[in-house]
């Protein structure tokens, strides 16, 4: 099997990389956890932003949490089936009743924060996560 | 394993709220059969465009998913209003879905290009106002 570069939490000062947990992801974006709390203190290595699902099932790969606006049950069904951990919803979108039933199916954590998708992304990234094994071709 | 094991699955074309169910469950039973990781992602992913694509323009249709040694076979038939121009279909970016399923996060041209990216092989026969197979297969 090949070997996947991720890059993780990413601190300038040592170039070193480390990996995050779905609580840290939560707290950085002050954002509470809807399902999953058992599963917050597994650990995450990226992210993606995006309310156009075709374009996270044709882009993204390795990545564990995606950060969203657009809230119906084929955002859990994305994130399933490209093994994400975690799903951020963002502008305090509430998912049905539904929605946390399945992904407590899949397995995933379901996170909201009132915060809009710029600034989620940013404090994401100000923690240490990026978005992916693509981040190193730009730098 | 020299037999094959197939699992069939009915899409309602009128409920979005329920696509993915087949993908889902296909999913469960690749994980459970233990195949790499790799495989099942490309599977489900392929299943999954496709069955929305069943879903938005073709009210919807039959998969069938065929697993045998070192392959998986796909089929998504349905009796929807086929596609006019493949060559088409098959462009990034090229969409005919309604705003509507945009809202729903979809409709950005990608389902017939990720399923071919994301497959070894695909082939898509189609006649208008009669509909739609498409085969796919994954190679393991």
């Amino acid at each position: 099997m090949g070997h996947a570069i991720i890059l993780t939490q990413y601190e300038p000062e040592t170039g070193v990389t480390k990996a995050m947990t779905i609580r840290e992801a939560m707290e950085a974006v002050h954002g509470t956890v809807l399902s999953g709390e058992d599963k917050l203190d597994l650990e995450v290595h990226s992210a993606c932003g995006s309310d156009m699902m075709s374009d996270v099932l044709a882009f993204v790969k390795d990545q564990a949490i995606l950060v969203t606006g657009l809230c119906n049950p084929q955002v859990i069904r994305t994130a399933e089936m490209i093994d994400m951990k975690c799903v951020l919803f963002v502008r305090d979108k509430n998912p049905t009743q539904d929605m946390l039933e399945l992904a407590e199916e899949a397995g995933i954590v379901v996170l909201k924060t009132g915060h809009r998708m710029f600034n989620s992304c940013g404090l994401l990234y100000a923690a240490g996560l990026r978005g992916g094994s693509d981040y190193e071709r730009f730098t | 394993m020299s037999d094959s094991l197939e699992f069939k699955y009915q899409i309602d074309g009128e409920d979005f709220a329920r696509v993915g169910h087949a993908s889902t469950d296909v999913k469960k039973k690749l994980k459970m059969m233990g195949l790499p990781p790799d495989v099942i992602r490309r599977v489900s992913i392929a299943i999954y465009e496709g069955e929305i694509n069943m879903v938005i323009h073709a009210y919807g249709g039959e998969i069938t998913v065929t697993i045998s040694e070192g392959d998986v076979k796909m089929v998504l038939a349905d009796k929807g209003p086929g596609i006019p121009d493949i060559e088409k279909a098959m462009t990034a970016g090229y969409s005919t879905a309604s705003e509507s399923v945009r809202n729903l996060g979809f409709g950005a041209g990608m389902g017939l290009p990720n399923m071919k990216k994301y497959t070894d092989s695909i082939e898509i026969e189609t006649e208008l106002g009669v509909g739609t197979t498409v085969t796919m297969h994954v190679k393991f």
